[in-house]
């Protein structure tokens, strides 16, 4: 203390400075204030220690001591020494990076809230997202912070670092020990980095020996092979949707997850927006196995088995005339299929060059073969499809490389594995017994995002970096790179893929950021600085693309060679894999909002399933839920089978990803395993399957439980023609009675007034909004448990209605909020004036005033507002909080929560404009999170007191309707109406 | 047949009445009171548990849900307001209505009403899940903070109004009734304790013509005070369903369909109640077969009344045309929820008409059984109203359904047995019946049996 203030210290020169006038003037009595260890009131204890005070003191002191720990402990808070460039507490910053799917890039701004990543945006200038994402990039960041993520290096089931392991490889990478590396296999996934690639190519120079095999679990190699059997050279095809006025799909959910980037969709709506009645649509026509969302927006859908979309594929060859010979048909693809296929046929050759045929991922490479040639015939190719080269190596045979691989190490030819990212001891074809193979290999070395299967089935365990974490690069599908920018410095000991591999490669350890930066820098020469910058900051390098390439096909000759390849299905039951809209092929298994997300079609969460179809289903006297054991190959799994309306007969569908066996908490027990049933040979389509209703039943709990409108007009529908000839045809659906007030209205002529307008016509029903609008949110996820409950929490309801027979349905989906209904029945019920009207017509939460009486949302009548029954945060683990959004209340349980427009947003944006001096905010400023998400732009949101904004237009178009227009609510999302186009002839 | 039986039989004379009553608060009670209460308060743990659970845990502990926000909780909530109707019924408007059968059955009556508004209670105030944030929706307390008032056009704060005016004036009404017994038990009192508490209950009661004058006076003005109430919060009680827009609840018929439905479920347990507290305590001369006959003939009427109100809504469904309002209606008959909807047809409707044959009317076990059917049809009859219009609405991609899970049902369990500890002490430690008023009664009866003898 005394130290503290001490008064002008010996020795020391400079300015002096005083407290008081008794210090200037060094004051004696003052001196010996400062210097005086108690202060003047405080007792001291003057008469020498007695026994008696001794123990007096000491009782005291152990009761003050104990006392102490009643405190809180203390948590300094400490400023930034140095201030971080651009860094404002409480404002986020974007990054621009790239997030690969599939082996395909697809640019991302990521917010970040003080340094920590909260929300993932697409990113407008990069072509293949153009400001748009799907559901799983929205759901990359929660991965970040799953806290069961693989989080240090392990050596069998022990702890150890990463000096450790590099030590241990750079011996046994050397030449010395390695040789030419012929002992040595990398198994990769799908990447189109340059970077790697530059890396891969030094590996291979240093072990001439050593093989390299790229595979993912979702593969898109037929389509490569297709091009090759039809050009002679593994092509990528891209096909431009916003070109084509006819879109044949064949087996293809190119706007669902047959995409590994939402252009498809950003493309096709373009194609399907109609701002007057005279506007022009496109047409789409599907034939598949499983009901897809490309099913659901189809004008036109048959059912067709997936193994006999090839047949259906050539009697349209034939149909069109494809190679001006004779053409082998096969099998009869029957009475309905047949008028569909003659008149998709007609509708082709009359758009000639403006129409697109694509094929799945899933069919066979002939057929993909058969399908180029449908478009060369029909003019397409070099107009709506073009063809560049792949932006992944080994682009059409990683089964083939996967299967010699396996073949490798079980004769022993192995001795070193090394296992960058992905989980192929669980993804791999069953057949491969790669888990049992891997036993064969000296050393095993897997690089995993968590501790899966194939981690287990390792020595050396590596954590790999999340993409978040980790500098990379990655080629979009036309070839257009990206620098994945790090938003994070690792949250544990992870390393990247790339990272690893140069480290092998080069016998040294390396940062990703001198990996990748030195790539790109080494192509630029002398402008490299301010080149990497940009690149940097628009998200890719500009440049990058891959030139068209040349592709004409010898159409008898392949022909030749696709009959050869085509054979007739057979007859039985087939099952067909298909990626899952959560999991994907697991790697999403662990992500709480991924699960949670209810399946686009079937609204399963926390499951996958057997679809079966109706007709199937009574074949086998199953209903939801009672298990299916299915045969296949001599392979069994068991599953339960739900049925799926317009699924065609006789076929399974099954999603990867389920029923994992080493996972983290949220995946454990979640669902069935299906990759057992999954071989080399069978690896998309395995026909001859047998499939029985098995023993027992299975909790399957769906979001939705009534899938009929009940005749209501909740989705207003038409064709285009019929909206042509009467344009006011919607406005005649609903009768209300006049909507008369006995009180006069606010007066909502000045300033904002928010409002949406929400275009079915567009809308694929994605759920890129929900997990867009949960992560904006903070909005919690409740478990399969609290789902089966009816307490799901997505502010947005996917709601998705089945119309017509259930063997044929067609599908309408209509996402579904709070309405902000301008006479709202929740907000009169509330007795605590919770939920208010703003002057900007926003239905405001109060969440502080909430008591949770629960009668606003009785009173809804869209059953939009949601109540946390339970606290839904509790347990939440440390890591995981990271991920919410600071803007955003965290609720807690007793509270009502609903869609409020993303008011967070507004706020912002009109704190910015007046920053700046602005009076109002220009239309598109403020996006809400859902609008801003849509691949398929069917959302906008801006001020309606604003004619000239977006949704001001499209809430002035006929098509415009208010949903429950008659309960007089006034909402201010309204809907415009449903539009297909369909074809006269098939009507 | 005698057209007027008489209301106090077996030749009670006025101190046979006073003993009777009086030596049940004074002498030990019977096995089968230990029993009972014993019950009953293990029921009344199982309840403040299954709360304790609640508040710990939040709401989720019950099966409410989206889109069924109220599921036994207010269905429990109006069932027990409605129970408590017919002891305001008896006191006020029978009183008003020179009705002299009600004085043996009066008291009792009341007491329920206040146990039963004490249940009710409970649900409100919990079904939030945070009763602590309940002080600051119930009551309208001027605020720095917030700077604002509840939300007066909401039903539910009419519901708070509506109930504790209830409750207080109920209350008022009991004890005013109960102050010439109490001293009459403190006159009675053997023990120091027993004269100091009945002394102090009794306000000083003398029995001076002058004090008669004004308690007269007083308690004529409560009974008029009472009356409008029972119309009231009845119809306030079905506003919360009436005001909203939900098809099933968006109904003009609620306020006098809901007041028919309570008086008949409170007779109906009153029936219960005073059947057995007849038998255990030996009552019969008291609490007459005239007395349960009476309330039998209300329970008819107002059954009728009820089921006419059943008709009247399917009938309004199908006349509006309102297709929304239709397949409510047609849903609660034959949809997931049918054996709710058939068991309140069954138990509140088909049910009384055996009340038609005077046989079954005086007949105890009888109407013992058939009051604790309607019991349980009127409870089936709210959560008919409540789960089974929420359960599907409007959209039907927002339907669902409700299962209530173990703690609903403990909780339910656990005010009945509140109800019955209250009761059950009620019984124990205050005159059951208001010897007062019956000895005017026996003092009329007694008056005319002179005259035919003379």
């Amino acid at each position: 203390m005394s130290e503290l203030i001490q008064i002008n210290p010996q020795g020391v020169t400079g300015k002096k400075y005083w407290r008081s006038l008794d210090a200037m003037e060094q004051n004696p009595e003052f001196t010996r204030w400062v210097e005086r260890e108690f202060q003047e009131n405080a007792s001291e204890m003057l008469e020498s220690g007695s026994r008696r005070n001794l123990l007096k003191l000491m009782a005291a002191s152990f009761g003050l001591a104990g006392a102490t720990a009643c405190r809180r402990p203390v948590e300094p808070i400490l400023p930034h020494a140095k201030g971080v460039e651009t860094l404002i507490h409480g404002k986020p910053v974007h990054y621009a990076t790239a997030v690969t799917t599939g082996g395909a890039a697809t640019g991302l701004i990521v917010q970040c809230h003080d340094g920590r990543p909260t929300k993932v945006e697409g990113n407008p200038r990069h072509p293949y997202s153009l400001g748009a994402t799907n559901a799983h990039a929205q759901a990359t960041v929660l991965g970040l912070y799953d806290p069961d993520r693989a989080k240090q290096v392990h050596k069998g089931t022990s702890r150890t670092t990463w000096d450790e392991f590099y030590g241990w490889a750079m011996k046994a990478f050397s030449p010395e020990q390695a040789g030419d590396g012929s002992g040595i296999r990398v198994l990769a996934e799908r990447s189109s980095s340059p970077s790697l690639e530059a890396v891969r190519g030094e590996f291979a120079k240093k072990f001439p020996g050593a093989q390299w095999v790229e595979y993912d679990s979702v593969s898109f190699d037929n389509a490569r092979a297709g091009a090759e059997m039809a050009f002679g050279q593994a092509l990528e095809a891209h096909y431009q949707f916003d070109k084509a006025d006819v879109v044949v799909a064949l087996d293809a959910d190119f706007l669902g997850l047959d995409a590994v980037s939402v252009l498809p969709v950003k493309q096709f709506s373009k194609k399907r927006r109609v701002d007057t009645p005279e506007s022009g649509m496109n047409r789409l026509y599907a034939a598949e196995a499983n009901f897809t969302l490309t099913g659901a927006m189809a004008d036109h859908r048959v059912r067709v088995r997936a193994s006999e979309v090839g047949a259906l594929a050539m009697a349209l060859a034939k149909e069109l005339n494809v190679s001006g010979g004779e053409l082998k048909v096969l099998g009869n693809p029957g009475g309905k299929s047949e008028k569909f296929v003659s008149a998709v046929a007609k509708d082709l050759l009359a758009q000639r060059g403006r129409s697109v045929v694509v094929a799945g991922p899933r069919q066979p490479a002939a057929v993909h073969a058969l399908v180029a040639l449908i478009n060369q015939a029909l003019g397409n190719t070099g107009e709506t499809v073009v063809y560049t080269r792949p932006v992944v190596s080994n682009p059409s045979d990683s089964l083939a490389r996967v299967k010699q691989l396996a073949d490798d190490l079980k004769s022993g030819k192995v001795k070193t594995v090394v296992v960058l990212g992905g989980n192929p001891v669980y993804t791999l074809p069953a057949d491969l017994g790669f888990g049992e193979a891997l036993t064969k290999a000296e050393s095993v070395v897997a690089l995993t995002a968590d501790e899966n299967e194939t981690w287990q089935a390792a020595g050396w365990r590596l954590p790999e970096a999340h993409v978040f974490e980790a500098w990379g690069d990655g080629r979009a599908l036309n070839g257009l790179a990206s620098v994945q920018q790090p938003l994070i410095a690792p949250l544990y000991e992870g390393k990247s893929a790339l990272e690893v591999a140069a480290a092998l490669a080069r016998g040294e350890r390396v940062s990703g950021h001198d990996v990748v930066k030195s790539y790109w820098t080494s192509q630029w020469g002398g402008e490299a600085a301010k080149r990497w910058q940009k690149a940097l900051y628009d998200g890719f390098v500009e440049g990058t693309e891959f030139p068209v390439a040349p592709a004409a096909a010898q159409a008898p000759a392949v022909l030749a060679k696709v009959q050869e390849g085509l054979k007739a299905a057979a007859d039985g039951w087939e099952v067909v894999f298909y990626a899952s809209a959560s999991a994907w092929d697991g790697r999403y298994a662990n992500n709480a909002w991924m699960q949670e997300a209810p399946d686009p079609m079937t609204k399963l969460v926390w499951d996958n399933a057997a679809l079966i179809s109706p007709a199937s289903a009574t074949e086998l006297g199953v209903q939801d839920g009672d298990y299916l054991t299915i045969k296949v190959n001599g392979r069994e799994v068991k599953a339960p089978a739900m049925v799926q309306p317009g699924h065609a007969d006789k076929s399974v569908s099954l999603s990867l990803g389920y029923g994992r066996t080493a996972c983290g908490r949220v995946c454990k027990d979640v669902g069935h395993s299906v990759e057992p049933l999954r071989t080399v040979a069978g690896f998309q389509i395995a026909a001859g399957a047998d499939v029985k209703k098995g023993s027992g039943s299975y909790q399957l709990v769906t979001t939705q439980e009534h899938h009929s409108m009940e005749n209501r007009p909740i989705v207003l529908e038409a064709a285009l023609a019929e909206y042509r000839e009467h344009p006011d045809h919607f406005k005649h659906m609903v009768h209300s009675p006049p909507r008369v007030s006995m009180y006069q209205g606010f007066d909502y002529s000045q300033g904002y007034q928010w409002g949406m307008a929400i275009d079915l016509t567009s809308c694929i029903g994605c759920n890129a909004c929900v997990v867009a609008c949960q992560s904006e949110n903070n909005i919690p996820v409740v478990g399969k448990d609290q789902v089966r409950r009816g307490r799901e929490m997505h502010w947005i309801r996917m709601d998705r209605y089945y119309t017509g027979s259930e063997e044929d349905p067609q599908v309408v989906t209509q996402p579904m909020a709070c309405q902000q209904c301008e006479n709202a029945p929740c907000e009169s019920v509330c007795p605590v004036a919770a939920t208010v009207h703003s002057a900007e017509g926003l239905n405001d939460m109060a969440y502080n005033r909430c008591v949770g009486t629960r009668y606003c949302a009785n009173n809804c009548p869209y059953k939009v507002r949601r109540f946390n029954f339970l606290e839904y945060h509790k347990g939440i683990e440390e890591s995981t909080k990271m991920v919410f959004n600071p803007d955003v209340t965290v609720r807690m349980r007793g509270v009502m929560e609903k869609c409020n427009y993303c008011v967070q947003r507004i706020q912002e944006k009109k704190i910015e404009a007046k920053a700046q001096g602005r009076r109002t905010l220009a239309d598109g400023e403020v996006k809400s999170a859902c609008e801003q998400a849509c691949p398929a732009e069917a959302i906008a949101f801006g001020n309606i007191n604003d004619p000239e904004s977006r949704v001001s237009k499209l809430k002035k178009q006929q098509r415009d309707y208010e949903l429950l227009e008659e309960l007089n609510t006034r909402p201010r999302t309204t809907y415009l109406a449903k539009l297909r186009n369909p074809n006269p002839e098939l009507a | 047949m005698e057209l007027n039986p008489p209301l106090v039989t077996g030749g009670m004379t006025y101190a046979d009445v006073t003993e009777k009553v009086a030596a049940i608060t004074e002498q030990a009670p019977p096995k089968q009171w230990y029993v009972a209460l014993g019950i009953s308060m293990l029921l009344a743990g199982v309840l403040f548990a299954s709360l304790g659970y609640l508040v710990t845990t939040g709401i989720g502990v019950w099966g409410n849900n989206s889109p069924v926000g109220w599921g036994w909780d207010i269905t429990n909530f109006v069932w027990w307001i409605g129970i408590g109707h017919a002891g305001t019924l008896i006191s006020a408007i029978l009183f008003l209505f020179r009705q002299r059968w009600r004085t043996s059955i009066n008291r009792a009556a009341e007491a329920m009403t206040l146990f039963a508004v004490a249940c009710a209670g409970i649900y409100p105030l919990f079904h939030t899940g945070r009763p602590w944030r309940a002080a600051y929706w119930l009551f309208p307390m001027p605020n720095e903070a917030l700077n604002m008032w509840q939300n007066f056009r909401s039903p539910l704060m009419w519901d708070v109004f509506a109930v504790s005016t209830y409750a207080t004036v109920s209350a008022l009404f009991w004890y005013v009734g109960l102050i010439p017994d109490l001293a009459t038990l403190r006159d009675r009192a053997k023990t120091r304790i027993r004269q100091v508490i009945f002394g102090v209950m009794s306000f000083g009661w003398r029995g001076g013509a002058r004090q008669w004058r004004h308690y007269e006076l007083a308690y004529l003005l409560l009974a008029g005070l009472s009356t409008p109430l029972v119309l009231s919060v009845h119809s306030i009680v079905s506003f919360d369903f009436a005001t909203s827009v939900i098809p099933g609840w968006h109904t003009t018929i609620f306020p006098p369909y809901f007041v028919a439905g309570a008086i008949f479920s409170g007779f109906a347990m009153v029936v219960t109640l005073m059947v057995t507290a007849r038998y255990v305590y030996n009552l019969q001369n008291l609490i007459t077969i005239k007395h349960l006959e009476n309330m039998c003939k209300v329970m008819l009427a107002t059954g009728m009344m009820v089921g006419f109100a059943y008709g009247t809504e399917f009938f309004i469904a199908w006349y509006s045309a309102n297709p929304y309002e239709r397949y409510a209606f047609v849903n609660r008959a034959f949809g997931p929820y049918w054996w709710a909807y058939w068991s309140m047809i069954l138990c509140n409707v088909i049910s009384p008409q055996f009340f038609w044959f005077k046989r079954f009317r005086t007949s105890i076990p009888v109407m013992f059984v058939l009051s604790i059917f309607i019991n349980i049809g009127m409870w089936f009859e709210r959560f008919v109203i409540i789960a089974t219009s929420l359960h599907r609405d409007f959209l039907p991609s927002s339907w669902g359904y409700f299962s209530p899970t173990i703690i609903d049902i403990s909780t339910f369990v656990g005010t009945m047995g509140l109800f019955m500890t209250l009761f059950l002490l009620f019984l124990r430690f205050l005159p059951a019946i208001a010897i007062s008023e019956v000895k005017g009664v026996l003092h009329q009866q007694i008056n005319e049996q002179k005259g035919v003898a003379h």
